[in-house]
């Protein structure tokens, strides 16, 4: 049991008549990536939200780090960090100020460190002492991503943490999480991209109208599907390719 | 009865950072409105030009049956500095909740109040400090008062729950708008109830209708408590009105917010 960070059985929530979650499953292993895929409106916002403490469920069985949300909440919080849809930081803060207010929240003994130590991890040490307000999309969500990981929690959550960043961007944050999941924190990201599933998760589930109704791995996925037939086609290069083979060069 | 022990080391945990947690918050937004220009002329620059116009430019023409005009305007112009902060707390409360800076705070191993009150005591606090500027401008242009120690605390008090009653309205307003016009808009009565009372002029001169709400409205009776004590005069029954309307509009506010909080959280 102890080899799962998170355990998910028979959740169940409703907002008035809406029933959103009925009757969902999953485990994830513990220092694994695991991706919840699913359409908009889907439920997967609920479902972080309910693995956070943010929410209650109706019914069903949710642990996290061991502990049940509901009859241990602030032991949850205590081995968990949310990044959430939109970046959770301070503008008028500036980088550093951000991480250092959540390292004293998290009463680290050594604030500054933790601070210095995770600007330059996310390569922000240049903009550190400019105000958040004046970072671009992708700084804002590295500066996000460095608030959660303040203090090593053992299980991060990130919900649609590459919504409106550009590609570059995006491969950048994959480096995070890969590095991250190296070092052994478990990692549930939700996602509408299909592709970041495809590159990160080591297991994915897909939520459809209230419950998952497939799981595994990227491998046993594609199983499912009919044998591929083999067909020779000139192969195009995607405008993604393009885009960042020129802003490569450039940068050289 | 162990689940009893645990609850209790559960309950120790946060107790024991909850003075911490409180200082980090209220860092975080005194940061804020120092380094809001915005926030600093409205809530001490504009008061100060407002006693200056009054007392300059309309205070001659007002007969207040004292001499000196300063001593008569500085208690409303404390009360309008007060008036004209709390509107940032709604507007800075509203973008917590809207950039998802709360939903953090809440996932973390903190007391989810120390979030809320990290807003409502920094409002308590600069408040303090605008004030005492503007009381400083004020020694300059002239105000004196014989009020003893004991006075002054008295009139440091009444001014505090005036702060906290209105920070909690604020803080309704803030937690529960759905746009940011709406948490700002708040702001507005709040601004004008000081300018009808007994603030400026003193009531006989207003017409019946708003002779009645000036005097029946929780600012007159908080303005005459600060004059009287500011000049050693009786206080009368006013301070009793000016107390019962202040700790009434904090009870009611501060448990109305706190539903919404909940609610929210």
């Amino acid at each position: 049991m102890q080899n799962n960070s998170i355990q998910v059985k028979g959740l169940q929530k409703s907002y008035k008549q809406l029933h959103v979650l009925k009757g969902v499953d999953f485990e994830v292993e513990k220092g694994s990536i695991f991706a919840l895929l699913g359409s908009n409106g889907t439920g997967k916002t609920t479902i972080v939200k309910i693995l956070s403490t943010l929410l209650k469920q109706d019914s069903g069985n949710v642990s996290v780090n061991g502990f049940d949300v509901l009859l241990k909440p602030q032991s949850v919080r205590q081995s968990i960090s949310l990044t959430g849809q939109f970046a959770a930081i301070d503008e008028v803060l500036t980088g550093r100020e951000n991480i250092t207010m959540i390292a004293r929240l998290r009463h680290l003994s050594n604030p500054r460190q933790v601070a210095d130590h995770l600007l330059k991890r996310i390569n922000l040490t240049d903009a550190a002492d400019r105000r958040a307000s004046t970072y671009s999309g992708g700084m804002r969500r590295r500066l996000d991503i460095a608030m959660s990981l303040v203090g090593n929690p053992p299980i991060i959550f990130l919900d649609e943490p590459t919504t409106g960043l550009d590609p570059e961007a995006r491969k950048e944050f994959w480096k995070i999480i890969k590095a991250l999941s190296g070092g052994g924190t478990t990692v549930f990201l939700t996602t509408q991209y299909l592709e970041e599933a495809e590159q990160l998760a080591d297991k994915i589930a897909i939520l459809h109208e209230g419950s998952i109704i497939v799981s595994g791995s990227f491998a046993e996925l594609k199983k499912l599907f009919p044998a591929t037939q083999v067909e020779f086609i000139e192969k195009q290069p995607t405008l993604e390719e393009i885009f960042l083979a020129i802003v490569g060069k450039k940068e050289k | 009865m162990q689940l009893l022990v645990k609850k209790r080391n559960k309950m120790e945990t946060t107790k024991k950072y909850f003075l911490i947690d409180m200082g980090v918050m209220i860092g975080r937004s005194m940061r804020h409105v120092f380094r809001s220009m915005d926030t600093i002329i409205t809530v001490t620059i504009m008061p100060i030009a407002m006693m200056l116009l009054f007392v300059y430019v309309l205070g001659g023409a007002i007969k207040t049956g004292t001499d000196n005009y300063v001593n008569y305007v500085l208690p409303g112009i404390l009360l309008i500095a007060v008036a004209n902060s709390v509107g940032y707390v709604s507007y800075r409360l509203f973008l917590d909740v809207q950039q998802g800076i709360f939903e953090r705070f809440n996932s973390m191993p903190i007391a989810r109040s120390v979030a809320l009150w990290g807003h409502v005591l920094t409002s308590l606090v600069s408040n303090v400090i605008s004030i005492a500027v503007i009381i400083l401008v004020a020694l300059l242009m002239g105000f004196r008062s014989p009020a003893g120690v004991l006075q002054w605390l008295a009139v440091a008090g009444i001014l505090a729950l005036f702060t906290l009653a209105l920070t909690w309205i604020a803080a309704i307003a803030g937690l529960s708008a759905k746009t940011i016009d709406g948490a700002a808009a708040i702001a507005y009565p709040i601004h004008f109830l000081p300018l009808i009372s007994s603030a400026f002029v003193p009531t006989q001169s207003m017409p019946g209708p708003v002779r009645a709400f000036a005097e029946h409205q929780p600012v007159t009776s908080i303005v005459e408590t600060i004059r009287a004590l500011l000049f050693s005069q009786p206080v009368g029954n006013q301070i009793w009105i000016a107390l019962s309307w202040c700790i009434g509009i904090m009870f009611v506010a501060y448990t109305l917010a706190m539903r919404v909080y909940k609610k929210r959280g």
